[in-house]
């Protein structure tokens, strides 16, 4: 079979009709992995039953998080809003006493232009917490864009690094080329070892939400390599952001975080390096490559690492090997999770998303265009804003063995004998780093491991057409 | 603005869309931001529904509040009308288009003119009403066009069935129980030889809708959704209709004989003939449902006088709270709902059978009371059992709001006799299972700790003697084995070979330490 393959990446963009869920919904993991915080989302009902419904058992924890429920004299201006989440706050930090308290603003606020960033400073004062405002409604993004509002918001609370002149001049010199920049950095100006290490005048500042496993996981990969990670944003705690300012450089570890790469470099001066997400063995290596070669340090013992995990993971390549998938898109992970499957030796007919931001992710596109020629494999087709009633007939056609799609879409692509993955399992599993890429394929294989179980029972369709 | 954690009821146009894609071949077109098609998921999962949910979105966003969403509505409407060809669309308000005061209206008129299917718009205030009171509308609404259409066309037949018949309203998806409780009251009314004429919403067909008025009478089997287009239907073509809730052995009896009364007014005339329902009714009652005859047994009498607590949506609490007061005796120390909106008929329907009452959607203040009462066992939804965890009670889920495991496989109604049947096991075994852990507790609490023994049936090597053989067997069946198990681990652990009375009460004061 001959497959010419196409050079450069194609993007569509259809209607915008698909689903996925409210970037509101970033709240659950947020305020798991922000210890002291509290997250009050000032909205509707509409959005507290998604949450509700969304969260499942998690509710019954007594969250920290709750809901400003706008009622109609809010959105009338009966009532004065200043005065009412005064109220309620007071309330949160008499029964919760957190840290921060972090502002979800939403649809309807957007709407009836509630004042949020305007009241938030004014009322800090007043209680004496701090009140970060993060606008994560679906009038303007989808699902995990929500984590970006929120850190995005956060990086400006971050200290503020003091000012080592002596170092500055070197380092803005080539600041410009360091933004988005996949090309080694020429190192032979810099000391040789690890420069971080040696003067701690330069730090690494990471960015994105994960477990605190996976964060050390990745923390002590890049230690291996005597590069020290200096903080993330987000921490364990809001009380231990991470110091910021130009002489940090920060690198993102999920493809979504755009505004927060935008905030970090244009309004705390730090230097992003642009590398593709640590996501699969290829990408984690491809990660510690471009921060090792950023820093002028030669990446010890990788490819070996790479290697190893690959072997590991033969028996679930196995499975996978000459297997088509299909994206429909709803996370913002599709690009990374897409690269690393089809150097599992997968074909991915179409990789939905609903927004591709192509400089934050232009490092992950290009491995994605390398590892498409390096497997012999057509580039997919990437299709931005998604049409779900599309993506159905086109998926009718291709019969992918396998859709990653929403809940909505799961039980009546099985029903039709189509196999799904949930797409949302992979925002809540583990997969960053080598020690996860496992994971992954867990959840990859896992409605194909199904199949072989149920194998010859023949009853695959199961809806009665017409 | 309210501090909110949860809520019973969900937004107003959940309950439009629960109609909408309850009816065969009707589509809803919500007018929202994106992420408000969760619905979608909830029905995909809960309901674990093979099709495709007919709902999409006209989604809201930057553009169209720049803009307007005319355009955007209409050829969303006109693109589902073609790749659909559905017979209705209808267009869902939600909390954003509340707010955004475009006149959709409008929208639906031009829409109508340029596609095949019918088009209304949903006529629900986000800020008024909540998911079971737009439902409600809902139905009545689409019920309502189907039938000015009808009659504007000329169609309008009104001549009744020739045998006696029913229609069955108010059953739709991600209702609690209320596919096995549709089945179950289509086995009653055709053992009472009346023909179902429709059901609505859940698999009906709007175009059938115009047939609604052959039927004898409608039967609403929840208070929540449909009596108000029961309430249309009687004052537009002068159909009756009940609203007992068939669910206990009592109203099962009481609705059966109201629908005696309904067909003995017409069947003289129609068939020359009446009907008594009271043969059947004495059958089933004392010997086809196992309810009456488990108030009478011993097992029942047990839970004499044990306190209990209810709450649920109107109609569920209300007939559980007179199921356990009446039928089995048991002392229900409170009886509430979140139907704030019904509170004047659920206060008449259950003042006599409880000590208090509580009408709230606030969960806390449902949390505070269960703590204040301590009852044996709770009746409640999903937010009560999760309560009960905590509180260690049991508790029994009786109406939404409910998981997926409410949404079971197997047939599980509650209304009609087989439904008394699942009644009386679920509160037996909330309460038994209560009654265990406590028994539990008193004779040595769980095996949580090390185990000695893997296997159950334990080794000869200890004997024990003959009065601790007769205490042992004092211990309620259903228990003895554990405690068994427990005062063995404890002899061996310290040497003990023969097992006496006191090395039991030692045991247990160890395991309790
Ligand atoms: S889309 Fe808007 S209205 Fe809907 S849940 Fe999200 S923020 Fe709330």
């Amino acid at each position: 079979m001959s497959i010419k393959i196409s050079e450069t990446p194609t993007f569509e963009c259809e209607t915008g009709n698909y689903h996925t869920f409210c970037p509101i919904s970033c709240v659950a993991w947020l305020y798991q992995k922000i210890e002291d915080s509290f997250f009050l989302v000032v909205g509707t009902k509409t959005c507290g039953y998604f949450l509700q419904n969304a969260l499942g058992v998690m509710i019954f924890a007594e969250p920290r998080y709750a809901m400003a429920e706008l009622e109609e004299g809010d959105i009338s201006a009966q009532l004065n809003d200043y005065q009412e989440l005064k109220r309620l706050c007071l309330q949160i930090k008499k029964d919760r006493n957190p840290s921060v308290i972090i502002w979800i603003g939403t649809c309807t606020t957007e709407i009836i232009k509630m004042d949020l960033e305007g009241m938030a400073p004014k009322l800090e004062n007043e209680i004496g917490i701090p009140i970060i405002v993060a606008r994560a409604n679906g009038l303007d993004y989808a699902f995990t864009q929500g984590e970006d509002t929120v850190l995005a918001a956060m990086a400006h609370r971050c200290p503020e690094q003091e000012n080592l002149i002596g170092n500055q001049q070197r380092n803005d010199k080539k600041s410009i080329e360091k933004l988005f920049s996949f090309l080694p950095i020429e190192t032979d100006k810099r000391p040789k070892q690890s420069i971080i290490n040696k003067k701690n005048r330069i730090s690494l500042v990471l960015f994105g939400s994960l477990p605190s496993t996976v964060a050390s996981q990745l923390s002590l990969e890049l230690n291996r390599q005597s590069i020290n990670v200096s903080g993330w944003l987000p921490a364990q705690r809001y009380t231990d952001l991470p110091i910021l300012g130009n002489n940090v450089y920060v690198c993102g570890v999920n493809p979504f975080l755009s505004r927060t790469a935008t905030t970090l470099m244009r309004r705390r001066k730090c230097k992003l390096i642009g590398a593709p997400f640590p996501i699969g063995p290829d990408g984690t290596r491809a990660w510690i490559e471009e921060i090792c070669s950023v820093f002028g340090i030669e990446a010890q013992g990788l490819a070996e690492r790479e290697q190893q995990i690959w072997e590991s993971l033969r028996n679930y390549l196995n499975l996978v090997h000459g297997k088509s998938v299909f994206f429909m898109g709803d996370n913002l992970l599709e690009i990374s999770l897409a690269r690393f499957l089809i150097r599992c030796g997968m074909i991915v007919y179409e990789i939905g998303i609903p927004y591709m931001d192509k400089r934050y992710q232009a490092a992950e596109l290009t491995f994605l265009q390398a590892t498409c020629k390096k497997m012999c494999i057509p580039m997919p087709r990437i299709v931005e804003k998604p049409d779900n009633y599309n993506q159905i007939q086109r998926m009718r056609e291709l019969q992918p063995d396998l859709a990653i799609t929403g809940m909505a879409h799961a039980n009546p692509l099985e029903a039709r004998g189509i196999n799904t993955k949930w797409s949302v399992e992979f925002t809540f599993a583990q997969i960053h780093g080598f020690t996860n890429a496992k994971d992954v394929l867990e959840l990859v294989t896992r409605p194909l491991r199904r199949n072989n179980n149920l194998e010859n029972l023949g009853w695959t369709d199961l809806v009665r057409e017409g | 603005m309210k501090l909110a954690y949860w809520m019973y009821a969900g937004p107003a146009h959940i309950g439009t869309l629960r109609v909408a894609s309850s009816f065969k071949n009707v589509h809803a077109i919500m007018h929202a931001p994106l992420g408000d098609d969760y619905f979608n998921v909830m029905r995909s999962m809960l309901e674990r529904e093979r099709d495709f949910t007919p709902v999409t979105a006209s989604i809201v966003d930057r553009h169209v509040l720049a803009r307007g969403s005319q355009e955007k509505v209409v050829d969303n409407i006109s693109r589902k009308d073609k790749q659909e060809r559905p017979n209705l669309i209808v267009l869902t308000p939600t909390c954003t288009s509340s707010i955004l005061q475009e006149d959709l209206q409008n929208f639906v008129d031009r829409a109508s003119t340029i596609s095949d299917s019918d088009v209304i718009l949903a006529d629900v205030n986000h800020y008024r009403v909540n998911e079971l009171q737009a439902a409600d509308r809902t139905l009545e609404q689409v019920v309502r066009y189907y039938l000015e259409k009808a009659r504007r066309q000329g169609n309008l037949n009104l001549s009744l069935t020739d045998k006696p018949s029913a229609n069955i309203i108010g059953i739709f998806t991600l209702g609690f129980h209320n596919q096995h409780d549709c089945r179950e009251l289509k086995r009653l009314l055709k053992d009472l030889g009346i023909e179902i004429n429709q059901v609505i919403p859940e698999g009906g067909l709007v175009e059938n809708l115009h047939k609604l008025p052959k039927a004898w009478f409608n039967l609403v089997p929840y208070r929540e959704v449909g009596l108000m287009t029961a309430k249309y239907l009687e004052k537009e073509f002068g159909m009756s209709y009940i609203s007992t809730t068939p669910m206990g052995v009592v109203d099962i009896a009481n609705c059966i004989r109201q629908i005696q009364e309904r067909i003995n007014l017409l069947a003289p005339i129609l068939l020359n003939e009446k009907v008594n329902y009271e043969p059947y009714i004495d059958e089933q009652t004392r010997f086809i449902s196992q309810a009456a005859w488990f108030s009478r047994s011993i097992d029942c009498q047990n839970l004499t006088g044990k306190k209990a607590v209810v709450f649920g949506d109107a109609t569920h609490a209300a007939s559980i709270t007179k199921i356990l007061a009446c039928e089995m005796g048991i002392r229900v120390s409170c009886a509430g709902t979140y139907c704030k909106h019904d509170e004047e008929w659920f206060n008449e329907q259950v003042q006599n059978f409880c000590d208090e009452i509580l009408v709230t959607d606030d969960h806390t203040e449902v949390g505070d009371m269960i703590a204040r009462i301590e009852p044996s066992a709770i009746f409640g939804t999903q937010m009560e059992r999760h309560i009960g965890k905590r509180l260690d009670i049991p508790c029994g889920v009786i109406s939404s709001p409910v998981h997926i495991q409410n949404f079971t496989l197997g047939y599980r109604p509650f209304l009609g006799y087989e439904g008394t049947n699942q009644v009386a096991d679920l509160v037996y075994n909330s309460f038994t299972l209560g009654m265990e852990d406590h028994l539990l507790e008193i004779f040595g609490g769980h095996d949580t700790k090390e185990v000695i023994t893997k296997s159950l049936s334990t080794d000869t090597d200890l004997t024990w003697n003959s009065e601790s053989q007769l205490e042992l067997n004092k211990i309620p069946g259903f228990v003895r084995g554990k405690i068994k198990r427990n005062t063995e681990k404890f002899a061996r652990q310290n040497g003990v070979t023969e097992i006496t009375v006191g090395i039991m009460y030692a045991a247990k004061e160890a395991l309790n330490a």
